[in-house]
């Protein structure tokens, strides 16, 4: 009975059983896979497991920060002297840039007040590390150390120093993931600051490129244009600098352009990045008028509505040539 | 039964930490290579522990890799099982080849694997992995002595401490 199990009827009794608990499992998991796609069970399941998946993230990302923390440790006292030098010649370029945007900013507020502008444009950031490790290899997203308890919500914009890195788009207890530009899933709106053609960018999944798909042939756009975002949809404030175009390919038909564009935001290198926080949605009737300005009826009628929102990016344009 | 219950934990530990491995951060281009660490893990443990590990703990293993990584729920579940039930009916001849024709085996099993793993993002909707993910089985393959070495030498040490 021993032999004959190791032999052939080991074989078949493998073969029998084993093909119905195969069948059996390989429904389950084609089901499971039908309700998650239709259904997005994943994100639930994740939330509910929460517990149980930030701790691996935070597990799986430890060496990477191991590695960071012993390599800053190792570094040598010439490189930090340098780095140090750098940083102070630095630090004065961005204090005498502040000092200018200060003036700046103050003079933008006064004559916002003098518009009848009600409210100022004020951007409410909070601070995020990234948690380095890889989801998904086919989808662009990263995982940061900011969650639901930090008052993240699902459709924040994220940014780093040079510009729009994505959106949230899950939200656990202590974690969130964020979805790059990048990913072949995200759309953009987006604003050409030399020429003011908008398009939608989206993201190529492969490397670290967009896609201006479906963009007229004689679209006024050049090899080197930077991109803003352009606010339309409401989810990024207007004129963050998104990418910078890189190419210009007509398609197969002849009849649309196919621009590839380079982020600007260092989607790969970014340690930390900045989760904008907007403005609370004004509840109710809207306040009263305030009485600094010159009256309401010396304004054009398109003077109030244009100039709040060109403002930012004709100042990034300014501030960028 | 002391052995046992170390050997389980052995093989626990080992499909855990493949399935951390998933996650460990690679330079972009190197992302499509990474070789998919729960199959070799599994693999071993198909070819040297065939009672203890089967179908169910590849499905388990493979919804864990799934809840972790957040693409599609089941997607590695059953391209594992797959794997896993291969390995099963060839499990007589694989334990004696020699290690390098078992890499070759272990080759065309993760081909054939990719080959899944297209079929079902074609059939989700999903966009097609890269080009160079069609290598990853090329990897995998090459690893696959390692991993068998590894675990078998681990194995053998706990034995090795058992009274």
């Amino acid at each position: 009975m021993a032999l004959s199990r190791d032999g052939s009827p080991g074989w078949s009794a493998v073969g029998g059983g084993g093909t119905l608990r195969l069948a059996a499992y390989l429904l389950l998991a084609g089901a499971l896979m039908m309700l998650d796609h239709r259904n997005a069970w994943l994100p639930r399941l994740r939330a509910a497991s929460a517990l149980l998946v930030q701790p691996l993230w935070r597990l799986a990302g430890a060496p990477a920060q191991w590695y960071e923390d012993a390599r800053q440790h190792l570094a040598s006292q010439a490189s930090l002297r340098a780095e140090n030098g750098k940083l102070r010649d630095a630090l004065l370029l961005a204090n005498v840039r502040i000092a200018r945007m200060q003036a700046l900013v103050r003079q933008n507020d006064q004559l916002k007040r003098l518009l009848d502008a009600a409210e100022t444009l004020r951007m409410q950031g909070q601070l995020a590390r990234v948690i380095d490790i890889d989801l998904d290899p086919y989808r662009r997203r990263i995982v940061i150390d900011r969650g639901a308890r930090q008052g993240v919500h699902i459709g924040q914009p994220v940014v780093d120093a040079h510009g729009v890195m994505g959106q949230v788009i899950e939200v656990l207890p202590d974690t969130a993931v964020v979805l790059l530009v990048t990913d072949p899933s995200a759309a953009l709106p987006v604003l050409d600051a030399r020429s003011g053609v908008r398009a939608l960018a989206y993201g190529s999944g492969h490397g670290d490129q967009l896609e201006l798909p479906n963009l007229a042939i004689n679209a006024d756009v050049r090899v080197g244009d930077e991109l803003l975002s352009s606010g339309l949809g409401g989810r990024f404030p207007a004129g963050f600098p998104v990418a910078r175009v890189t190419a210009l390919t007509p398609d197969r038909s002849g009849s649309y352009l196919r621009v590839a564009a380079r982020p600007l935001a260092h989607l790969n290198r970014s340690d930390h990045v900045l989760l904008l926080r907007d403005l609370a949605e004004p509840v109710g009737p809207p306040p009263p008028a305030s009485r600094v300005g010159p009256p309401a009826m010396l304004q054009g009628p398109a003077g109030a509505a244009s100039v709040p929102v060109a403002a930012p990016s004709r100042a990034r344009g300014g501030a960028g040539a | 039964m002391m052995r046992a219950g170390w050997q389980r934990w052995v093989c626990y530990l080992s499909l855990a930490l493949s399935v951390l491995l998933l996650l460990l951060p690679l330079p972009d281009a190197l992302r499509p290579l990474r070789p998919w660490w729960p199959a070799l893990v599994l693999l071993y443990w198909v070819l040297e522990a065939p009672d203890r590990v089967g179908l169910g703990t590849a499905f388990v293993t493979g919804l864990a890799a799934d809840v972790l990584a957040g693409a599609l729920l089941g997607d590695q579940a059953l391209r594992l099982l797959v794997v896993v039930f291969l390995a099963q009916r060839f499990r007589a001849r694989l334990r004696f080849f020699p290690i390098p024709q078992q890499s070759a085996a272990v080759l065309l099993l993760l081909l054939n694997d990719s080959l899944l793993r297209w079929l079902i993002r074609a059939f989700a909707g999903m966009s097609p992995p890269p080009p160079l993910a069609w290598m990853a089985p090329l990897v995998g393959a090459a690893l696959w002595p390692f991993v068998f070495l590894l675990l078998d030498a681990s194995r053998a040490r706990l034995r090795a401490r058992e009274p």
